[in-house]
């Protein structure tokens, strides 16, 4: 995983409520076998509609999305986060987020911040024609117009990202553990290891 | 030491912790992955970008089931057929090639022991009791018929099992539904499971893990727990889970994957000392009297949706809830019925038996016993039947099964998902209707517009027979 810190550019100014994992990456764009090339279907259905914020030029390539109440609702789809992060969104604002998806979100480096609504409003404004500043470290949301909004962000996952770790280098770091673990399993339930693979009676 | 009564699922929880971190967080040890076509590419090709290896191959199975057509594989010649659609195919193809590539046992889509994932697990002894299975789709919850820890996992989660052999995890609360008594003729597990989430509703078991007890389940088949267990995360709860006891170990005997001679006895001890202890607590509990249940099927797009079936459509207005009222209202319409129409009035056109849900022997022995001697009514356009794996369906066919249900106008199909999830060919269309025996009716799960009903393999092969929503009671003497 990329190591995140600060992610500073356009944001996309959505702020539409429960957009579900359905809205994020429709069903069909699942029969694939990579994780990349999923933008292309991310949000397609708003991106139907003439106008949509995602194809005004300025926001090509904006790093940062701003959504409304309950983003990422729906399913456990991990493609939700992968198509976001095609598209090469980096971070997302809101007031709140489904569970699931903050946890898909956070294994592939992209942060969720998590904003009281008025906040979220005036971000909202600001993002329409100005950049705006997200920073992990000092867990702060900043516009050029000198608001300052701080977030809250969970101390395990904060370290992950501004270390550039993922789950499984962390995990890896216990393989001490693990191999303890494995050779009182050997031990004590030695059936568990290396199944028979006999032939069927 | 003298410890404090633990559950069944808190003895398997603590029996796998590796590492318990200060905020509760625990790194456990997974004894069994199941990985199929559709959650584990991305994996597989993450390993390969960082360079890890799979830790553990050894307790790693791979079988592809989803996306596969249940028609036939092979030509007159022996030879496998190509499947059409290329996305579909490229799935299954990385599964193949990743399989082997990575040391993993491959099960390929014509050998004899291919089917469901979960009805893989059990049938080959790779899921055993005492153990933590995971396999990336919820319903791996199904192994926790035969007493295993089992549960869902996304594909970030895959490829952390894959490369350590282990998940981080906060244990979860613990909940039991009892349910003592008899159940009636004509009542399975299935409805018995659709009663549960009736009751409970689908964020009942939120945060728990469920352990089903009381009579019912100690007489209950092996086959009706997977059934049971399956629909667990349906109530929301991400397992359920059933003590193991000699139904189970003599289920197991002699499975390919299962342990042997010396080994098998000491796994049996230590199986029969993971039971509930006399004492122990529960977070939650719901008691259900087995008298109450009766054939039960699904009405909306959710799982809590259910009525029995001599009951009628209900109004959204007599719930309680506001935006219960609302969900039942999007339901009702999107399922194109009105309310305080009796359920046995409603037409169907497709039927569908099949899914890791009752797709073993003893759900199409059920639904072939409705079915011997009669034929799908003319409104039934589409019948077809769908073994959950090889094996069942060759023992299917040694038992004449297959005939019943080609006399009786159904398609004997492949083993695979099939019509439970509008992947692969099998597509219930827009606005028809669908007797279905798998586990979710949510909207397009069948198809784009298709209306799923749910319902036990027995009253999907009634409906087929009448053509609408039946009480199977009526079709079979009681
Ligand atoms: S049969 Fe349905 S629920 Fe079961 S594994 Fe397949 S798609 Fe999932």
């Amino acid at each position: 995983m990329d190591k995140v810190s600060t992610i500073a550019g356009r944001a996309i100014p959505l702020g539409l409520k429960n957009v579900d994992t359905d809205v994020i990456i429709p069903a069909h764009w699942l029969k694939t076998v990579s994780r990349e090339g999923l933008g292309k279907g991310a949000f397609e259905t708003i991106r139907q509609a003439p106008g949509n914020p995602f194809d005004v030029e300025d926001f090509a390539g904006a790093p940062i999305l701003i959504a409304g109440d309950n983003f990422g609702c729906g399913s456990s789809r991990e493609h939700a986060a992968w198509a976001m992060l095609d598209l090469g969104i980096r971070a997302v604002i809101a007031p709140s987020f489904s569970d699931i998806y903050s946890g898909n979100a956070f294994k592939n480096g992209i942060l969720t911040v998590v904003l009281p609504p008025e906040q979220v409003d005036r971000l909202l404004e600001v993002a329409k024609d100005h950049p705006i500043t997200v920073d992990l470290e000092t867990q702060t949301v900043t516009t050029p117009f000198q608001d300052r909004f701080e977030f809250e962000v969970d101390p395990f996952r904060k370290h992950c990202l501004l270390e550039g770790l993922d789950e499984i280098g962390l995990t890896l770091e216990s393989v001490g553990a693990i191999e303890n673990h494995e050779r009182k399993r050997a031990a004590d339930l030695p059936w568990l290891d290396a199944p028979q693979r006999r032939d069927a009676a | 030491m003298a410890s404090k009564p633990r559950t069944l699922y808190e003895k398997i929880w603590d029996a796998h912790v590796v590492e318990r971190s200060d905020d509760g967080t625990c790194l456990l040890y997974i004894d069994r992955h199941l990985v199929h076509e559709v959650t584990s590419p991305q994996a597989f090709e993450a390993l390969r970008v960082s360079g890890r290896a799979v830790r553990r191959p050894d307790l790693t199975l791979a079988v592809p089931d989803h996306n596969l057509p249940t028609t036939a594989r092979l030509d007159a010649a022996g030879n496998r057929l190509p499947i059409a659609d290329p996305q579909s195919a490229a799935q299954l193809a990385a599964l193949e090639t990743n399989a082997p590539a990575f040391g993993i046992d491959y099960i390929d889509a014509v050998a004899p022991e291919q089917g469901i994932v979960h009805v893989v697990g059990p049938e080959q002894g790779f899921s055993l009791p005492g153990t933590t299975i995971v396999c990336g789709d919820s319903h791996t919850a199904a192994h926790g018929g035969i007493g295993a820890l089992a549960f869902g996992i996304g594909t970030s989660e895959v490829e952390h099992v894959l490369a350590t052999q282990t998940l981080l995890l906060r244990q979860s609360k613990t909940m039991e539904i009892r349910v003592e008594g008899e159940l009636g003729p004509g009542v399975t597990p299935k409805d018995l499971i659709l009663h549960i989430i009736g009751v409970i509703g689908t964020a009942g078991g939120t945060g728990h893990v469920i352990e089903y007890r009381g009579d019912v389940f100690e007489r209950m088949s092996v086959e009706g727990r997977l059934t049971v267990c399956n629909m667990s995360i349906e109530g929301g709860a991400r397992a359920g889970l059933i003590a193991p006891d000699d139904k189970v170990f003599a289920y197991l005997a002699g499975r390919k994957y299962a342990p042997q001679g010396a080994d098998w006895d000491r796994a049996v001890e230590w199986w029969r000392s993971l039971a509930t202890d006399a004492g122990a607590q529960f977070d939650k509990t719901v008691v259900i009297d087995a008298a109450d249940i009766e054939p039960t099927v699904s009405w909306g797009t959710s799982p809590e949706d259910v009525v029995p079936i001599g009951g009628a459509v209900p109004a959204p207005e007599s719930f309680s809830d506001p935006s219960k009222q609302q969900a039942a209202r999007k339901s009702l319409d999107y399922m194109g019925l009105e309310p305080g129409v009796p359920l046995e009035e409603v037409a169907i056109e497709n039927v569908f038996i099949g899914s890791c849900t009752n797709s073993r022997i003893e759900d199409l022995r059920a639904a072939a016993e409705v079915l011997k001697g009669r034929r799908k009514a003319p409104g039934v356009r589409w019948a077809i039947a769908v073994p959950g794996s090889g094996l069942v369906k060759r023992q299917a066919e040694e038992e004449g099964l297959d005939r019943i249900f080609t006399e009786a106008g159904f398609e004997w199909r492949e083993p695979g998902c099939s019509a439970c999830l509008a992947m692969n060919p099998d597509k219930v269309p827009p606005g028809e209707r669908c007797a279905s025996t798998s586990n979710r009716n949510f909207v397009g799960r069948q198809g784009p517009g298709a209306r799923t009903h749910l319902m036990s393999p027995a009253m999907a092969a009634a409906a087929a027979v009448t053509g609408r929503l039946t009480d199977v009671r009526k079709l079979v003497g009681s």
